[in-house]
């Protein structure tokens, strides 16, 4: 971006607004970052910060996994279920017949596949079929392991607890995930095509690319990210629960919007999806811990935040324009 | 017309038909190595038909197509873009979420790879260049933060690129119409430079004097059908309205008005920026803002706009307002909505029965105004993408016109209009503003201020001259358009 010119013309104008809008994210996981060091300053460590993100590495995967279904304009209702199905896969299969359960999971990433084939050929609402796909998701989750159980492999267990030197691991992960796909769906020369399919389909077609294929991508790199997300969740909790993963696809959708993605219009960020997840599961967990909310009160409360969050980002995003 | 080497297309007894609707009737065309084609006629004549089937993004009903000599029995979009026909279409086909660069890249698949960013970037700002020298657009800006002008530089620029593929034909598809004059004629001489180089173009334009001036040789369709085909030369600007089957576009004397002392509507003082000068606008007047495109005009219009709800500083607007829309795809028509409701949606107070809208009154409403302004459908309960762009544009004007609205803000609405709806949409301002309606319409078309009480011309967000209309004239227009163009 240069603001070279010596007029402000519209468009660094522009660029400056657009600034504005790309660190809104980050704004705001420093102050949920301020509000934790205030009520816990201890919280702000090497070892607060491995207890408090820990659990959203699993929600940042799920949200890169939604981002890229909201990229071409449609949503996945059926992520979280998918985790879950992912999850008690892992549990069950992965660490003792490993070719049974990589075979599983290949298996849900071409299924998503499929869904992004079907919803483009029939031109179906996708909102629709994933929503009936999130019922075949936990029905199947259910039938692998129909009570909470199974064990996770060592190496999954090992790699997600890993203590990396002086920066925390989930920190870490969390830099790799938002550099790997924003080199990916940014930078790449197919990830514009991903990205111009969500802003202007007809213009894409027109040019010769196939709509088909950019749906297929997008669902299956979600299926891929899903898978991801699912893993990491049982290296941490070891187990696997059917309904492990129920809230996480409310909780993608809110990540990529607070990372200024929009619904519609191919407009999303990686590194801004990664960072909505990060403050979301800071504020959803951490935070009102540390506020004493009681837990019963927490989901309400949790979702008390992400409407301020979101809103918050809707106001600015509307003075801006 | 017997195929020679240097012809690059040809179509033999293509026909298309929509449904029941034939568009294109089995027509014989041909570009050569070289030549500017202009392509004319009404909206619904089969110009954009005819043309998406050459860019390959129609398949015909009937009917062959022949690049270079060779038929081609399986011709697409992959197929023309390999033979090296590109097309600019009315409609933009920029992905607006991605970069200038970015949307180069998706029209070249060899674009890939490392550094392919700096290549796209580097291949669609020399042909900027090349085109519009002054053009003031980073490859790096996000498409949607350029303006409506910029974009359509943006997108007719990449259609001359080349990178694997061969570049022969461009069709371009009014692609003056959100240019202003002077970006226009770098175009226009562009093409010619191109043509000279031994390329070709279709140009597609309602502006006639475009057409005569540019092109080698004229098409006129008519109903699907080729009517006239003929040298440009041998056209005149009434040969060519004529054979289009309007009436003669300057038979009508523009009409001349006195100034009425009428109650003032709008009262815009001048703002703190020094020399801008106060705008007035009173019952009955029809008030032009003139100017390069996008110099503050939409704006001024959506402040007016703004005011009536909610009172602005240094800005009094003491009546309803409407706005026509000028980009109608995007700000004018709801597209799922038929024709009825399109139309009523300004006007939901007066179609109540009780608390619920009455559907009856609905389609009594849109009927009366179909009727009135000969808006071409068969039924007003038809979804409003079933007409043509000029009658989709009749639409919104109903709009506008049948709500209580004393004053109707219009944002260039004739953008890609034919010549016969202009005449009827014309005489139908006068007829309002005769009976006390105000308009403010902003034009690109100089023509058009023929028909204003006053112009107010626009240059960098501020007004540079105030012209009654018996000082109006083309000379004074673009002077004051291009007042101060070069800072001392």
């Amino acid at each position: 971006m240069s603001f070279a010119s010596v007029v402000p013309s519209p468009g660094s104008l522009a660029q400056g607004r657009r600034l504005l809008r790309t660190a809104l994210p980050a704004i705001s996981l420093v102050l949920i970052l301020a509000g934790i060091a205030w009520m816990n300053p201890r919280a702000i460590s090497y070892l607060g910060f491995n207890l408090m993100l820990n659990l959203a590495i699993p929600i940042a995967l799920a949200t890169i996994a939604q981002m890229f279904v909201i990229t071409i304009n449609d949503l996945d209702l059926s992520i979280g279920f998918f985790v879950s199905f992912v999850g008690c896969v892992t549990a069950v299969w992965l660490a003792d017949q490993p070719e049974l359960g990589i075979a599983m999971l290949l298996g849900g990433i071409l299924i998503y596949a499929a869904v992004g084939a079907l919803v483009y050929v029939f031109d179906l609402p996708s909102i629709v079929v994933t929503l009936g796909m999130s019922f075949v998701w936990q029905g199947l989750a259910i039938m692998v392991l129909p009570k909470p159980g199974g064990h996770a492999s060592e190496w999954l267990h090992r790699l997600m607890t890993f203590h990396t030197p002086f920066v925390p691991f989930p920190v870490i992960a969390a830099l790799v995930i938002a550099g790997v796909v924003h080199v990916g769906l940014m930078r790449s020369s197919y990830g514009a095509i991903l990205r111009g399919a969500g802003g202007n389909a007809a213009a894409i077609s027109r040019a010769g690319w196939s709509l088909l294929k950019a749906k297929i991508v997008a669902f299956a790199l979600a299926g891929f990210f899903g898978v991801l997300s699912g893993l990491s969740l049982i290296g941490l909790t070891t187990a696997g629960d059917p309904n492990i993963g129920a809230g996480y696809t409310l909780l993608s959708i809110a990540g990529v919007i607070l990372g200024g993605g929009e619904f519609v219009g191919g407009r999303v960020s990686p590194v801004g999806a990664v960072v909505g997840a990060l403050t979301l599961a800071l504020a959803s967990s951490s935070l009102l811990s540390f506020m004493r909310i009681p837990p019963d009160w927490q989901v309400g409360a949790n979702g008390a935040i992400l409407i301020i969050v979101l809103a918050a980002r809707a106001l600015i995003s509307r003075r801006e324009a | 017309m017997s195929p020679d080497a240097g012809e690059v297309v040809r179509c033999e007894a293509v026909a298309m038909s929509f449904g029941n609707v034939r568009a294109l009737a089995g027509i014989d065309f041909h570009v050569d190595a070289g030549e500017c084609v202009g392509l004319v006629g009404h909206n619904g004549a089969g110009k954009s038909t005819l043309m998406h089937i050459l860019a390959g993004t129609l398949p015909p009903t009937c009917g062959g197509i022949a690049v270079g000599g060779t038929a081609q029995p399986a011709y697409g979009v992959a197929a023309a873009h390999r033979l090296g026909i590109r097309c600019v279409f009315q409609e933009l086909s920029l992905c607006p979420n991605l970069t200038v660069a970015e949307n180069a890249r998706v029209f070249h698949r060899t674009l890939r790879g490392f550094g392919w960013r700096r290549r796209a970037g580097a291949l669609i700002l020399k042909q900027l260049d090349t085109i519009f020298p002054d053009h003031k657009i980073q490859p790096g800006a996000t498409v949607s933060d350029l303006s409506i002008g910029r974009r359509q530089m943006v997108e007719v620029a990449r259609a001359f690129t080349v990178t694997d593929a061969p570049l022969r034909l461009v069709i371009l598809d009014e692609p003056t119409s959100s240019l202003d004059a002077h970006t226009a004629g770098q175009l226009l001489s562009f093409v010619r430079r191109f043509v000279a180089g031994g390329g070709s173009c279709i140009l597609i334009s309602h502006l006639l004097n475009e057409i005569l001036h540019h092109c080698d040789r004229v098409v006129v369709l008519r109903d699907g059908r080729i009517v006239a085909a003929d040298q440009a030369r041998a056209f005149t600007r009434d040969r060519l309205v004529a054979a289009m089957g309007a009436e003669a576009a300057t038979a009508r004397p523009t009409r001349v008005k006195v100034r009425q002392a009428g109650e003032i509507r709008v009262l815009a003082r001048a703002e703190k920026n020094d020399g801008a000068k106060p705008v007035t606008a009173r019952a009955g007047e029809i008030i032009g803002l003139a100017g390069l495109a996008g110099h503050g005009q939409t704006k001024f219009l959506l402040d007016v706009f703004a005011a009536s709800e909610h009172p602005a500083d240094g800005l009094k607007v003491t009546a309803p307002v409407a706005l026509v829309a000028g980009d109608r795809q995007s700000d004018g028509v709801f597209p799922f909505w038929s024709i009825a409701e399109n139309i009523g949606i300004r006007s939901l107070n007066r179609l109540k029965r009780g608390i619920f809208l009455s559907p009856e009154m609905e389609a009594e409403h849109a009927e009366s105004w179909r009727r009135r302004i000969g808006i071409r459908a068969q039924d007003v309960h038809a979804n409003i993408l079933w007409l043509s762009g000029g009658n989709q544009q009749k639409v919104l004007f109903a709009r506008a016109l049948g709500s209580d609205a004393a004053i109707v803000l219009m944002d260039d609405p004739m953008r890609g209009v034919d010549v016969a709806t202009k005449l009827e949409v014309y005489d139908m301002i006068h007829a309002e503003a005769a009976k006390g309606r105000t308009f403010i319409w902003y034009t690109t078309e100089l023509e058009e201020l023929g028909h204003c009480d006053h112009v107010y011309v626009f240059r960098n967000g501020r007004i540079v001259a105030d012209l009654h209309h018996d000082e109006l004239s083309e000379e004074k227009v673009i002077q004051s358009s291009f007042q101060e163009q070069r800072p001392a």
